[in-house]
C-alpha cells in the first residue's frame, strides 16, 4: 500500500484483504487442527462454582469466538482448553483428523504481550518452539514467522522499541511458529487502539485461514466476535446461554448487514434482553 | 510498507523521522554542547580548589589543619615516584576485590537460593534479616579477637558488609520477576536451568546490580575504617602512619584516593550495567 499526499485515515478499511497475495513461508510441516470434544466441564476455585457443565464440540479447524460478561468465567474455559488448569470434572479430548485421541498441542496468546524483555523479538518468537529445536534453525524459524506476521525487519528489534500492535504481533509469531493444533487468544486485541485492532483482526483471520488450525477468542467485543468465528457461544453463570453460528464466507466486510443482525443478536443475549 | 502496518506505526515513524531531523541539525553544535555538559559540574570543584590554594598561599589556612592543593600534590608525586603509592593501592584494591568476591558470592547465592526455593528461605532468610540489623563495624572488636589485625580481619568485615546489599537485592529480584513471564516460559516448555537463565536471572539482574552498587560503597567505607585501625600497608595505613608524623598532605591525598578508587568502581560497575541491561528501555537511547 502506498501513502499518497492524503489519504482519508480509514480508507485502508475498505480494501479487501483477499486481493492480498499470501505471503507463504512454511517451512514447518502444517498443523494436524485438533477436534475438541467438552463433556460436562466443571471448574471450581473453591466454592466459587465458575463453570458448571460445558458441553462443547468443535470441529478441526474451527474458529470459535466466547463471549459474555466480565468474570463469567471465558479465561477459565480457555485456560482448560490449553492444559495451564485442569477441570474439577469432566472431560477434555482433543481429537485428530481420524477421532483418535491426541496431544491438544495448543498455544494461548494473552491481552499482555508477555515478551521476554531482554531477548530480541526474533529470540522471544523462536522461544515458543520449545527447548529442543537446536538456535540456529529455531531462528531462522522464528525470523519466517515474523515475517508471517509482517514484521520481518523487526527481528532485531528490543520489544521495548516495539508498538502495542507490533508486540501483540510477535506475540502471535510466538504462538505459531510452533504450527500448534489448536491457538487458543485470551482478548489479544483488547490493549489495542480501534484501528491497530481492524488490521490486527485483518491479519488474525488471515493467519488462521493460512494454517488451517483450530481457534479460540475470548472476546470482549461482540463485533469481533462476529467478524472472526464461524461460531459465536455466550457465556453466563458457567453454562453456555447461546450457540450462534456465523455462516457468513471470510474474509468479512466491516458492515456487512448480516454480521450487524447476527451482532444484535449476541448483545441482546448478553445484556439480558433476549 | 505493507498493509498490515498500521496507522499508528505510520504515525510513529513520521514523528521518528522528524525527530530524526531535528537531531541532525543540532549535530553541527554537538561538540561545543558536549563538552560543556561535561566541563559544567567541574567547575564548582575547581573553583574550591582555586579558593583553597589561595587561602594556603596567603596563609589564612594553616597548613597543619589543611595543606595546599600544591603541598597534596608535591606529597602524590613524592609517593608516586617511590613506587610506595602503587604498592599501597595494590594491597587495598586486591583487599576490596576479595571482599567482594567472597562477600558478594555468599550474598548472591543466598539470595538466588532463597528466592528460589521456599525451604531454603524458611531456612535462613529471618537469621540474615537479624544478623543485617547488627552494623558490622561494630564487631570489630570482636573480629580482632578473633582473627588478630591480620588479612582474614579485615576479609571477614568487607565480605561481611557486601553479603547484606548483595543478598537482600538478589533475593528481591528473583522474587519479583514478572509471574506472567514464568507462566509464559513454562507454557513454552522451560523448567529447572532453562527457565532460570532466560526468565528468573535476566529478570532480577536489575535489582542485582543495585545491590552491587550499593555493596561497593560499604566495601571501600569498611576497608577504610579496618585499614585504619589494624593494618601494616595499604592505603587506609598510609593515611594512619602519616598522622603519627603529623604529615596531614599525606592524609588528605590518602582520603582523595580512596575517593578515587570509590569512583572508578562505581563507573565499572555502571558500564557492566549498561552492557547487561542494554534491553531496558532505561538503558535505549
Ligand atoms: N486461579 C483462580 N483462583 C480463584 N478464583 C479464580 C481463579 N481464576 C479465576 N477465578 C474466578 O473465576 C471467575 C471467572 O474468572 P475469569 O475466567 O477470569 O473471567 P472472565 O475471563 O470471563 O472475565 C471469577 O470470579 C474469578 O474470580
Ligand atoms: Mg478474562
Amino acid at each position: 500500500m502506498v501513502i499518497g499526499p492524503y489519504q482519508h485515515p480509514l480508507a485502508f478499511i475498505s480494501t479487501d484483504v483477499a486481493d492480498e497475495p499470501p505471503p507463504r513461508d512454511f517451512r514447518i510441516s502444517p498443523p494436524k487442527a485438533v477436534a475438541l470434544k467438552l463433556h460436562k466441564v466443571e471448574k471450581q476455585f473453591g466454592d466459587n462454582r465458575v463453570l458448571r457443565g460445558i458441553d462443547l464440540d468443535l470441529e478441526p479447524g474451527q474458529f470459535l469466538a466466547i463471549v459474555g460478561k466480565s468474570g463469567c468465567g471465558k479465561s477459565t474455559l480457555l485456560r482448560l482448553l490449553t492444559g495451564l488448569d485442569v477441570p474439577t470434572d469432566g472431560h477434555i479430548g482433543f481429537l485428530d483428523e481420524e477421532g483418535r485421541e491426541t496431544a491438544s498441542n495448543a498455544r494461548i496468546v494473552f491481552q499482555e504481550p508477555r515478551l521476554l524483555p531482554w531477548f530480541d523479538a526474533a529470540d522471544n518468537v523462536a522461544a515458543g518452539l520449545g527447548p529442543d529445536v537446536p538456535k540456529p534453525e529455531a531462528r531462522r524459524l522464528a525470523e519466517a514467522a515474523l515475517g508471517e506476521v509482517q514484521l520481518a525487519e523487526k527481528a532485531r528489534e528490543w520489544p521495548a522499541k516495539l508498538s502495542g500492535g507490533q508486540k501483540q504481533r510477535v506475540a502471535l509469531a510466538r504462538a505459531l511458529v510452533s504450527r500448534p493444533g489448536l491457538l487458543a487468544l485470551d482478548e489479544p486485541l483488547g490493549a489495542l487502539d480501534a484501528l491497530t485492532r481492524i488490521s490486527m483482526q485483518k491479519l488474525l483471520n488471515r493467519v488462521w485461514r493460512e494454517l488451517g488450525c483450530t481457534a479460540v477468542l475470548v472476546t470482549h467485543d461482540v463485533a469481533e466476535a462476529v467478524h472472526l468465528a464461524d461460531r459465536v457461544i455466550v457465556l453466563e453463570e458457567g453454562r453456555i446461554k447461546l450457540d450462534l453460528p456465523v455462516p457468513q464466507p471470510h474474509p468479512r466486510r466491516h458492515g456487512d448487514p448480516v454480521l450487524a443482525e447476527l451482532e444484535g443478536q449476541l448483545l441482546a443475549s448478553i445484556l439480558g434482553e433476549a | 510498507m505493507t498493509t498490515f502496518e498500521t496507522f499508528a506505526d505510520t504515525g510513529r515513524k513520521a514523528v521518528s523521522s522528524r525527530r530524526h531531523k531535528a537531531v541532525s541539525s543540532r549535530r553541527q553544535l554537538r561538540l561545543p554542547s558536549l563538552s560543556r555538559d561535561v566541563l559544567l559540574p567541574y567547575l564548582l570543584p575547581a573553583v574550591l580548589v582555586l579558593v583553597w590554594q589561595t587561602g594556603s598561599s596567603i596563609g589564612w589556612i594553616s597548613d597543619r589543619i589543611m595543606p595546599s592543593p600544591a603541598a597534596v600534590l608535591a606529597a602524590f608525586w613524592e609517593a608516586a615516584s617511590s613506587g610506595a603509592l602503587a604498592n599501597d593501592i595494590a594491597v587495598s584494591g586486591a583487599r576490596a576485590l576479595a571482599g567482594l568476591i567472597v562477600g558478594g558470592s555468599i550474598g548472591f547465592l543466598l539470595g538466588l537460593a532463597n528466592g528460589v526455593s521456599k525451604l531454603s528461605e524458611q531456612l535462613t532468610d529471618t537469621t540474615l534479616q537479624m544478623l543485617r540489623t547488627i552494623p558490622h563495624l561494630a564487631l570489630i572488636p570482636l573480629v580482632i579477637l578473633w582473627f588478630g589485625i591480620g588479612e582474614e580481619a579485615k576479609l571477614f568485615l568487607t565480605s561481611l558488609g557486601v553479603l547484606f546489599p548483595i543478598y537482600l537485592n538478589t533475593y528481591h529480584g528473583v522474587r519479583n520477576v514478572d509471574r506472567d513471564l514464568l507462566e509464559m516460559g513454562r507454557i513454552y516448555g522451560m523448567s529447572g536451568w532453562s527457565l532460570f537463565r532466560k526468565v528468573i536471572f535476566p529478570g532480577a539482574l536489575p535489582s542485582i546490580f543495585v545491590g552491587l552498587r550499593y555493596g561497593l560503597g560499604i566495601m571501600w567505607l569498611t576497608l577504610i575504617v579496618s585499614e585504619s585501625i589494624a593494618a601494616s600497608s595499604g592505603i587506609g595505613h598510609m593515611a594512619n602512619n602519616a598522622r603519627e608524623f603529623m604529615m596531614t598532605d599525606v592524609v588528605v591525598l590518602a582520603l582523595l584516593i580512596y575517593a578515587a578508587l570509590g569512583k572508578l568502581a562505581d563507573v565499572v560497575a555502571r558500564a557492566l550495567e549498561r552492557r547487561a541491561l542494554a534491553w531496558n528501555p532505561v538503558y535505549q537511547k
